[in-house]
């Protein structure tokens, strides 16, 4: 161990909190979940502007086809996941806003045809501008669950000079391994990606985060920078197993003892932070011409064989559930994303996205919620330093001025607060709330 | 297919974790019991009546309070606690209907006018011995040493109160304070007994270790720097078991670590000057009860700085 000189010192935080980690598919091989016979294509799959749909109902549409496009800034294009007949749009609700949105429906015809991929025989000729492109015409964005245009964060604004690069293989949500399995088995694409990014930003150093309880995947990714020939380039920083360590505001002050800026980005301090599947995706769209059709998604909890599969985008929860041998038990909670940041579904028919790196199903009690005793145990581990128990206080009582003088939109509802919280507290629907309604304000001025 | 069946929405997370605030209680209920039962061992048929009394009054309140208030009685725990504690504060002769009396206060007056358990701004189990020793001054600063289940007790001085008996005390007399074989209120008089149930506390990390190693240190220095006995001060009168039970206590003390900090330094420099320079011989009831009315205070003035503040030039602040 360490003889290679790439592993860096263990880091840990006194933030955030030891939760269940669940890993139970860390152990099973990625495997291709079957193509779905409808695939609910929804229009708006990123932070930023949604996509125009660029067919007609009626279309033959290929896998692979760009089939939504916006000419917004932050957008990034959508591809129809499998080949056939546009059969419709319907309206399905976007997790993160919580509104509906358009989404359109293919009908499979089996074959699973391709366009034509444009794969590139010498990466390294192209230029930043070419490497750019062929990002934003994948329509990738960040696979780490935020789903925030890949192409903008690689293209820091004029002044920005992006000194550090730090891939994250933290995959701190409990359950959650399908980053864990892309490391160990897709290792070298995440590394030749990571290298791409490397070319267009010249950081002087890069760092690939990666918890302490992936011991496997560390000395995987050892290896493969030294048979690589990164080894003077690129240095691993294993993690104490914490969550919330693989937020990148967290990495950033973890690895660099660097602040992001409250409402800033981790580039205004040089840094630009990376999730191990989007670089996996970087080098496909880069090398191979492959837009973002598909990705791994771990599909766990009280199934009866949980899986990591990779999945096209629009197959819906119920099959891949289905896949899995079905729900296990009482479970009666079916949650897109970790247990801890993600959202729970009542429709088994809801299609998978861009951002879905889980579906955990598990069982879950309705809990009463309590008056506040000031324990203290909120702020004690809040990453962001913030006082959740006031946050939450003023927006119970509608003081949503309150909320803002008290920072509430540094908060990257982590919900280690509302985890830790004697008196459950659901400290992070309050905090959303006061989000919303200053966002409401804000939009009428 | 999946037979339709119903799914649970909530906001995330979808994960908690314990200690609720019920158990949390009952924890300190649990750490409680070794107070209690040096109260018990020492001062025998008179501490399990006065305790029970306590508990009893203060239970009941709670129940005839909530459902006053048009709330459902949850049986957190809280109410226990602030009986038990109240009965461990109160001298052991103390007419038992006063018992009921006063804890009948704690919970109606102190805790549940201001609205119950999370927003009284006095620990219910100090404003109410406040209130005894105002409105039953003699019963209040009537001492006995212990006799166990012994023998009828004998009226007899604190250590505190003897004056400036501190000087000639010998090494047996601190054992028996040490262990509690000494006069004073029930659960005060062990020091043995509060560290083995505020270890327990401190060990499962129900409570902060801030305020009370802080709290008892500020009194040892300020001791020293009077002139007198640090061993004497932490050993007599209730320091051990406010700075443990009471000053501890999540409702009353302020939110954060620093505030945490600062409020141990602060009662333990009222203490020592209510103990000095004061008309009593006591102050850690009156220093806990004072520090828990600034503690809004000094919560607003420590609040956390967050993550990636950046620092705004002074006109615009």
């Amino acid at each position: 161990m360490n003889e290679s000189g790439v592993r860096l010192k263990k880091k840990s935080s006194p933030y955030g909190v030891k939760v269940p980690e669940r890993k139970l598919t860390a152990q099973r091989p990625i495997e291709r979940a079957p193509l779905p016979e409808r695939a609910i294509i929804s229009l708006h799959q990123n932070i930023g502007a949604a996509s125009q749909a660029l067919v007609r109902r009626g279309d033959r549409v290929l896998t692979g086809q760009k089939i939504g496009d916006s000419d917004k800034l932050i957008s990034a294009p959508i591809h129809a996941t499998i080949s056939g007949e546009i059969a419709g749009t319907t309206m399905v609700i976007n997790p993160a806003t919580a509104r509906p949105v358009e989404a359109l429906v293919v009908a499979s015809d089996g074959a699973d045809e391709w366009v034509q991929l444009e794969p590139v025989e010498n990466p390294e000729a192209l230029s930043p501008k070419e490497i750019l492109d062929r990002i934003r015409e994948a329509g990738l964005v960040g696979l780490g669950g935020a789903a925030f245009p890949s192409h903008i964060k690689l293209a820091p604004p004029g002044d920005a000079r992006i000194d550090t690069i730090i891939l994250n293989g933290c995959e701190c949500e409990p359950y959650a391994t399908s980053d864990h399995r892309v490391m160990l088995e897709c290792g070298e694409k995440v590394l030749s990606g990571l290298n791409i990014i490397r070319k267009l930003l010249s950081p002087e150093t890069t760092y690939i985060a990666i918890e302490d309880n992936k011991e496997d995947a560390i000395e995987h990714m050892e290896d493969l920078i030294v048979a690589m020939g990164f080894k003077e380039d690129i240095k691993i920083v294993p993690l104490e197993s914490k969550y919330p360590m693989g937020a990148e505001r967290i990495l950033t002050k973890l690895l660099l003892g660097r602040e992001v800026p409250i409402a800033g980005l981790p580039l205004n301090v040089g840094v630009v932070v990376h999730n191990v599947s989007t670089t996996k995706a970087i080098h496909e769209a880069v090398v191979e011409g492959k837009p973002l059709v598909e990705r791994v998604i771990t599909v766990t909890g009280a199934v009866n064989s949980p899986k990591n599969l990779l999945v096209r985008f629009g197959t819906p929860l119920g099959s891949l559930i289905e896949y899995c041998g079905g729900i296990v038990g009482k479970a009666n909670k079916v949650i897109l994303g970790g247990p801890m940041m993600g959202f729970a579904q009542f429709d088994l028919g809801f299609p998978t996205m861009k951002g879905t790196n889980s579906v955990v199903v598990k069982e879950d009690t309705i809990v009463t919620e309590q008056c506040c005793i000031r324990c203290g145990r909120c702020i004690e581990i809040c990453p962001m330093h913030l006082m959740p128990t006031l946050l939450a206080k003023y927006a119970k009582a509608g003081r949503y001025d309150q909320c803002k003088a008290a920072y509430v939109d540094n908060c990257f509802e982590c919900g280690v607060c509302a985890y830790v919280c004697p008196a459950k507290i659901p400290i992070v629907q309050y905090i959303e709330m006061a989000k919303r309604e200053l966002a409401k304000r804000a939009a009428k001025k | 297919m999946t037979p339709v069946k119903k799914f649970l929405i909530s906001p995330s997370p979808h994960l908690w974790k314990g200690p609720s605030v019920s158990k949390i209680m009952y924890l300190v209920v649990l750490a409680l019991m070794f107070p209690s039962g040096a109260a018990v061992y020492f001062f025998g048929y008179r501490a399990l009546s006065v305790l029970g009394v306590s508990v009893g009054a203060a239970l009941l309140t709670e129940y005839v309070c909530r459902r006053m208030r048009g709330h459902t009685f949850v049986m957190d725990g809280s109410a226990l606690v602030t009986g038990i504690l109240f009965g461990l504060i109160l001298p052991p002769t103390i007419p038992l209907w006063t018992v009921a009396v006063g804890a009948i206060f704690a919970i109606a007056i102190v805790k549940e006018a201001f609205g119950g358990l999370g927003h009284n701004i006095f620990n219910p189990a100090l404003g109410a011995r406040a209130f005894m020793s105002v409105s039953f001054s003699l019963p209040m600063t009537t001492w006995v040493e212990p006799t166990g289940f012994g023998v009828d007790a004998v009226t007899s001085a604190t250590p505190l109160s003897g004056l400036s008996g501190w000087q000639q005390f010998d090494p047996a007399a601190y054992q028996a304070m040490f262990l509690g074989n000494t006069a004073g209120s029930l659960g005060e008089t062990s020091a043995l007994a509060i560290l083995i149930g505020g270890g327990l506390l401190l060990g499962l990390r129900v409570m902060n270790w801030r305020i009370p190693v802080i709290y008892v240190g500020v009194v040892s220095l300020l001791a020293l720097a009077f002139g007198q006995d640090p061993l004497f001060h932490i050993l007599a009168g209730g320091l051990m078991l406010g700075a443990f039970f009471m000053a501890t206590d999540y409702v009353t003390s302020p939110l954060t670590n620093r505030g945490k900090m600062i409020s141990g330094v602060f009662l333990g420099a009222l203490t020592m000057l209510i103990r000095h320079f004061g008309g009593m011989p006591e102050g850690v009831c009156y220093s806990i009860l004072c520090m828990n009315a600034i503690t809004p205070l000094i919560d607003r003035y420590t609040k956390e700085r967050p993550y990636g503040l950046v620092e705004r030039a002074r006109s615009a602040g």
